[in-house]
């Protein structure tokens, strides 16, 4: 259980997380959706520790993250993986190398400085690479990949880690529909198979409604909506963009079948020139 | 997603585990050349010197520890050492500007005409090249000593001596900067019909000139310095007055700590104003 307590992070003036409570059991879904600046990407770099909030508590399992330092905080790290938009991996190092990087808290510094890691290591990120079908790269260097292989390899750094919970920050914003579909179909998988907790940033709502179990809406740092992805009616999407009555999912939507009502939508008159 | 052949994860493996072993092998036999190469070459130029290594090397800093002694029981006299030698200093932060302005201005050029992509004469980049390579492989201080032979001692013949070594060194690193500007502003500048020294002025110089500031001014540093090895060899400026100030038991060690502080807060001011300007320059204020 992750549980999020009345949470704010202010910049300066700005609040971009305001009083945000949630509570996450264990092995569930989540999309997080709303629009930029809503907050999302703060909330997900406060539970992953990369940011600390300005008030609250994040409590995991009975240990305050929050208040974690040095060593135990560098192990919460650990047991919660994140997969970036710009997947943030080591370009100039080959595949192998990159996935390795997930136990590099576990082993001792001099060691990985010199790339000295296990066999039964390696042997293990062989194995993750060939689950998620991108084995036949396992030598080359990152930065030969496409985006939709660089995102994958991403996810089997954070499969590496053995994390218990992952965190994903628009990990398809970045990807074309097709390499999309493949990586929300890989995390769904290792939701199902590992029962790994997975708390995703969405920009897509079909994305959203599609692939996860309880779908929670943010707007101006707040909680707007918390529910199953069947209430998130277009009525409650408006609530969560902000939008007035021209707002058409289909519009933003990346999903191939999401592709025949928008004929439609270029009737409709707001997008008149 | 990829369409070669599968060859299964247990092949994958042994061949990653063997490119593994190869390049940790590589390295380690890397690492054994390199000290027995370090260890050889150690004891080849030990037999050459003169004898007084291992005699001489606890006593290494007798100098420094005699030098700061002394100036530390003198230490209410420093006050008066730094004003006195103020005006030697500002000679020689005077050389090392002069001489940084012309070859920075001479290295722009060299550097332009020696890149490929920006060059003005495509065939002639070896030519420049070259040039830029006499300029650095001649010894300022040998330029110097010539100049100062035939010119006589003072200022400006080390500030041309410096200036010449200046415009080969910073044109090698500008041409390596211009390597990695944006050629597309170039472009769009050559479809509108600018001219070479248009394009370059107008398209290259303000994606480069941040970087080019800083190694001008990492360039003036080592120029402080420069002149004030050349200050011993006739050139005037503070050198001059530390080469009288060091001289062994001449009782004025103190003379020459407060020329050692002034060249120390010299460089930190140029680092503190080239740090503060190229952020300004970033930043477009």
């Amino acid at each position: 259980m992750l549980e999020i307590r009345d949470v704010t992070r202010r910049f300066g003036r700005n609040t971009a997380v305001d009083g945000v409570s949630l509570r996450i059991p264990h092995g569930q879904m989540i999309g997080v959706i709303g629009r930029s600046g809503a907050g999302k990407s703060t909330l997900l770099r406060m539970i992953k520790r990369l940011l600390d909030p300005s008030q609250g508590s994040i409590v995991f399992e009975g240990i305050e993250v929050s208040a974690l330092r040095g060593a135990a905080l560098r192990n919460w790290q650990r047991d919660c993986a994140m997969i970036f938009q710009q997947f943030n991996l080591v370009p100039r190092l080959d595949v192998v190398s990159n996935v390795l990087h997930g136990t590099l808290n576990r082993r001792s510094t001099v060691a990985t400085l010199l790339s000295l890691f296990p066999r039964a290591d390696i042997h293990r990120a062989i194995d993750i690479l060939d689950r998620l079908g991108i084995a036949d790269h396992a030598p080359k260097r990152v930065e030969a990949l496409s985006g939709g292989q660089q995102q994958r390899v991403a996810i089997a750094r954070a499969l590496m880690q053995d994390p218990k919970i992952i965190l994903a920050d628009e990990p398809i914003a970045s990807l074309d529909p097709m390499n999309a579909q493949v990586v929300m179909d890989t995390l769904r998988r290792i939701n199902d198979e590992d029962g790994r907790t997975v708390v995703c940033n969405l920009h897509t709502l079909d994305t959203a409604r599609r692939y996860c179990d309880r779908v929670v809406g943010m707007r101006d740092g707040r909680v707007v909506f918390d529910g199953r992805p069947e209430e998130l009616t277009t009525a409650a999407a408006r609530e969560i963009y902000g939008a007035g009555d021209d707002f058409s999912e289909a519009a933003t939507s990346t999903a191939i079948e999401a592709l025949e009502p928008i004929r439609d939508f270029v009737r409709a008159p707001a997008f008149a020139l | 997603m990829t369409l070669t052949t599968n060859a299964g994860p247990a092949a994958i493996k042994a061949d990653y585990m063997a490119m593994i072993q190869r390049k940790r092998l590589y390295s380690g036999v890397l690492l054994v050349v390199f000290f027995v190469l370090l260890a050889a070459g150690f004891n080849v130029a030990d037999r050459r010197n003169a004898g007084g290594f291992w005699d001489g090397l606890h006593k290494i800093f007798d100098f420094p520890a005699e030098l700061l002694g002394e100036a530390v029981a003198k230490a209410p006299a420093l006050p008066g050492h730094l004003l006195h030698y103020l005006p030697a200093m500002v000679e020689t932060i005077n050389i090392a500007a002069v001489s940084t302005l012309i070859g920075a201005i001479a290295a722009i050029a060299l550097s332009l005409l020696s890149t490929r992509g920006l060059a003005r004469w495509p065939r002639l980049i070896p030519v420049f090249r070259r040039i830029m390579d006499t300029m650095r492989a001649l010894p300022e201080i040998v330029i110097a000593l010539v100049l100062i032979f035939i010119l006589g001692g003072g200022p400006v013949p080390a500030m041309i001596a410096i200036a010449f070594h200046t415009a080969g060194a910073l044109g090698k690193l500008f041409s390596e900067v211009n390597e990695n500007a944006d050629l597309k502003p170039v472009e769009g500048l050559a479809s509108v019909g600018a001219s070479w020294l248009q394009r370059m002025w107008l398209g290259v110089l303000p994606q480069v000139m941040p970087n080019y500031l800083s190694y001008a001014l990492l360039r003036f540093e080592i120029n402080v310095r420069a002149s004030a090895i050349l200050g011993f060899v006739g050139a005037g400026g503070i050198g001059a007055e530390l080469r009288v100030a060091i001289g062994w038991g001449t009782g004025r060690y103190d003379a020459a700590a407060a020329i050692f502080l002034l060249l120390f807060l010299t460089i930190v001011a140029i680092d503190q104003v080239s740090s503060h300007y190229r952020n300004r320059l970033v930043r477009g204020s």
